[in-house]
């Protein structure tokens, strides 16, 4: 058991590392492009710019959320 | 060898490599020095022979069960969630909110719990040396391997990408050996940097294109301008992290001019 949870320790530090928010906002844009594709506008040529650009702001949406003041813990 | 994107692809290892070995050097000599260079180098070693299994069924394993398209979109999340995970770092220290990479500082804590480790002696070898350098070169050697898998079969061209990783060994340990220290001289937060870059504008390519895998023809998407685009993708990561950093720097607060009064609390 000790084994098992040691192993997805590894790989959620290696895959997700210190913020679980930058790897959630690739997923949900990428999801939002696939529903995209789905739909059949994957051929329109700026469609892979549009998703770039979700891209950069999904990160600047979480690093903002990172950087945010918090008030002190009492 | 020759076209941009294969030297593109060559550079891009170099530099990630480079960093992670940098890292892992750092741990191995602090074991070397302090606690003998046998179980430090045997650390390496068992290490590297473990690395070579794990390439191995890595790379066999994506290459032969996925398709082309998938495998893009499967490296391309990994490479773009491993790259902003990067970026973001390189932002916050470049912005003064997170404490820089030192090399000299690992050194000294690593050599610090090196000396206070007790002797335990296992199948002849210091078992505490053996078993940090082991972890350290393994960790690092990881993602190095996972960045040459990634990079060389999406680009298919792994002989170019395992060119840069090892031309990034010889250089870590000929500087080493010259050195004989820490590589604290290696600009390692810049270099961080670059990598995040990269990793994000191959990412966020690759990860597009390989949404071409949910289409009935199963074919990559196309981006405008092929693999041109990789250049304006990697101009706007760049531009977005420097509108970062100038946002998000921290500045020093100045102290109060001598002789002026102090502000009374709740009356600011």
């Amino acid at each position: 058991m000790k084994l098992v949870r040691g192993f997805l320790r590894f790989w959620y530090d290696f895959i997700i590392g210190d913020d679980w928010k930058v790897a959630a906002s690739v997923v949900a844009v990428l999801a939002i492009g696939a529903g995209f594709v789905l739909a059949g506008f994957g051929s329109t040529p700026v469609f892979a710019p549009l998703l770039a650009v979700g891209l950069a702001a999904a990160f600047t949406v979480a690093l903002a959320i990172d950087v945010r003041p918090r008030p002190p813990k009492r | 060898m020759g076209s941009t994107a294969e030297w593109g692809l060559a550079v891009s290892v170099f530099v990630a490599a480079l960093v992670e070995m940098v890292e892992a050097l750092t741990i191995v000599l602090a074991m070397g020095m302090t606690r003998g260079w046998k179980s430090a180098l045997a650390g390496v070693g068992a290490a590297l022979v473990a690395l070579s299994a794990f390439t191995a069924a890595t790379g066999y394993a994506l290459a032969t069960w996925l398709p082309r398209a998938s495998l893009q979109l499967v490296v391309g999340i990994l490479l773009l969630i491993f790259g902003l995970q990067w970026l973001r770092k390189a932002i916050l220290r470049s912005s003064g909110r997170k404490a820089l990479h030192d090399e000299a500082q690992v050194y000294e804590k690593e050599t610090q719990a090196a000396q206070a480790a007790a002797h335990d002696v296992r199948f002849g070898l210091d078992w505490f040396s053996f078993v940090v350098s082991f972890k350290g070169v393994f960790l690092e050697g990881v993602e190095v391997v996972f960045i040459v898998i990634t990079f060389g079969l999406n680009a298919r061209n792994m002989p170019v990408a395992i060119l840069g990783a090892a031309a990034a060994f010889v250089v870590v340990l000929l500087l080493a050996v010259v050195v004989h220290a820490p590589l604290t001289k290696v600009p390692e937060n810049t270099l961080k940097f670059c990598v995040g870059l990269l990793l994000a504008t191959f990412g966020t390519f690759w990860s597009i294109e390989g949404l071409g895998s949910l289409t009935p023809s199963h074919q990559a998407l196309e981006w405008l301008g092929s693999d041109l685009a990789l250049l304006p993708i990697l101009a706007g990561w760049l531009v977005l992290s420097a509108v970062l950093i100038r946002v998000l720097k921290v500045r020093p607060t100045r102290p109060a001019p001598v002789g002026s009064a102090a502000v009374p609390q709740g009356k600011a």
